[in-house]
């Protein structure tokens, strides 16, 4: 028997960290779609952002973000306390056995599942802000909102807070990440400001088509496949028929809510546009993966699918309000995760017996109070001291130039002529 | 001796050539070019928002010709071009004052 607890453990500690290295790719995935859905021009700053915010990210929350999110001694349900930095130690066999199957994975295969999520939250942000803000800028807002914002409202549900206790429901992070990443891209652009160029002197839209489909495609992809790690290894455990059918369930409920999600926002753009736009397409698909995400354990693959339609419509249509309220988002981040998000949190009342909607809103509302005015006051903070706009020279040059001092694609003739 | 200078719609380029080697025009030069003529631009849409394309994509050709071949030239370039439809392009023709071929020193028509 003991011997079955320890494989069993090992076995649930190794799915942990597979599926965790899942949710490390979707940074990839993020880079690719982000250099795809901007010009050219700014494709080496945003690829630049996309690989230091994933450091930031992991280095805050081994230092404190993962300490105030799952605190040893919380000091109450909304404050969790300063829990320190993270340590080598990790349970004994003893301990293991002792436990009686409670304690079932490795408590570092722990912080490195939640180490990613993290990072994926932040990745929602870089998006959002691409091409018009400064490097350094948005990396010191990342070392704030890794380290701070996002553990707080973590521990308020995942952690055992105040959230947690009220019955919201989030099962891998409707809310917690992709609501919470949208809210404080959402702050940022609210003082960033549109790109120039984006809107003409009548304020009619002037869209600026991004540099590179095939890329955007390639990250929706990768993105899609790192979500099977993103909910499957929210599950946390495999090791039994149960609990592997209820994997399973997960990974194909998932599957189907990007489908949807795809199809719906694809039939939606045809019908608004005249037009197949394949940049809704890409996002109808992260629309309907945002969409799942609160609750694809209890759906039937075919309300999953449905849930996720839903997301790919609304996605195109809160595409569209954005642009016209002059909210500039070359990704379509806040559409995608935040109002998306927002979706999937009240889906899980369609299908959850044990959730009320009552607690979903409250949930909701908790995540976006909280992360959007700690967002924006750390925004302003950093606006006011280093400035978090490139000058208008600089932007027209492109931020590869002024932020990296070098091109994405050198020997092409770019915006500044082949340079050789 | 002449130049004849072509703005052709992209997609009949082949076309052009192959009239043009027809006739014994031994070489030409292609660059591809932005303009706008009649045509003016056309409209793209991204994420459902209409923008404007200033500039068309064209291919330019030029050839340098005998002065008793620029209308057999002109035909074969205006037969192998012409859709019919608005767009199809222009040839302009300028007197070519000197040709020198590089490798032989040769001028005039002998290098043509």
């Amino acid at each position: 028997m003991d011997a079955i607890t320890e494989l069993s453990y090992a076995l649930d500690t190794f799915y942990f960290l597979m599926t965790g290295v899942l949710v490390m790719w979707m940074a990839a995935g993020f880079s690719m779609l982000e250099a795809g859905l901007v010009r050219a021009k700014n494709t080496a700053e945003i690829l630049t952002k996309n690989i230091s915010l994933f450091a930031v990210a992991c280095i805050m929350y081994m230092l404190m973000g993962y300490g105030i999110m799952y605190p040893a001694d919380a000091v109450s349900a909304w404050w969790p306390g300063f829990g320190g930095i993270l340590g080598a130690t990790d349970n004994t066999v003893e301990e293991v056995l002792a436990s009686g199957g409670e304690t079932y994975y490795s408590g570092l295969s722990d912080f490195f599942f939640q180490v990613v999520f993290v990072a994926t939250a932040m990745s929602i942000v870089s998006g959002a802000v691409a091409e018009r803000m400064k490097l350094w800028a948005f990396l010191f807002f990342a070392v704030v909102m890794t380290g701070f914002i996002y553990p707080m409202q973590g521990y308020w549900k995942w952690g055992g807070g105040a959230l947690d206790a009220l019955g919201f429901l989030d099962f891998a992070g409707s809310g917690v990440v992709h609501l919470c990443g949208a809210t404080a891209a959402f702050a940022g652009v609210l003082l960033l400001g549109a790109r120039k160029g984006k809107y003409r002197p009548d304020g009619s839209i002037s869209p600026i088509p991004g540099a590179n489909m095939p890329l955007a495609t390639l990250g929706t992809f990768i993105l899609w496949m790192g979500w099977f790690g993103f909910n499957g290894g929210s599950e946390l455990i495999i090791s039994n028929v149960a609990e592997a059918n209820a994997v399973a369930l997960v990974f194909v409920n998932t599957n189907m809510a990007a489908a949807g999600g795809v199809i719906a926002a694809m039939i939606t753009a045809r019908l608004l546009f005249g037009k197949t736009d394949l940049t809704m397409a890409l996002n109808g698909a992260l629309a309907g993966l945002v969409a799942i995400t609160a609750e694809p354990l209890t759906p039937t693959p075919v309300l999953a699918t449905m849930i996720g339609a839903v997301g790919g419509v609304l996605v195109v249509f809160a595409i569209i309000s954005l642009d016209k309220m002059k909210l500039d988002d070359p990704v379509g981040a806040i559409s995608v995760h935040g109002v998306v998000g927002m979706w999937g949190l009240l889906a899980v009342t369609l299908s959850n017996e044990d959730s009320t909607l009552v607690a979903q809103l409250t949930g909701l509302g908790v995540i976006f109070a909280w992360t959007f005015v700690a967002s924006l006051v750390t925004w302003f903070v950093i606006k006011m001291v280093i400035g978090i706009r490139v000058t208008e020279e600089e932007e027209y040059a492109g931020v590869d130039l002024s932020e990296c001092g070098l091109e994405a694609y050198p020997e092409f003739v770019g915006s500044q002529g082949s340079g050789k | 001796m002449k130049l004849v200078t072509a703005i052709i719609k992209p997609f009949k380029l082949d076309d052009v050539r192959e009239g043009l080697s027809e006739i014994g025009v031994q070489g030409i030069t292609v660059t591809e070019v932005k303009g706008f003529g009649r045509q003016k631009g056309h409209t793209e849409l991204y994420r459902g928002a209409e923008y404007v394309v200033d500039f068309l994509p064209k291919v330019k050709i030029e050839a340098a010709v005998a002065a008793d071949m620029v209308d057999r030239v002109i035909e074969a370039i205006s037969k192998a071009a012409n859709t019919g439809k608005i767009g199809d392009g222009k040839i302009f023709v300028s007197s070519l004052e000197q040709t020198v071929r590089i490798r032989t020193g040769e001028t005039g028509p002998d290098a043509l």
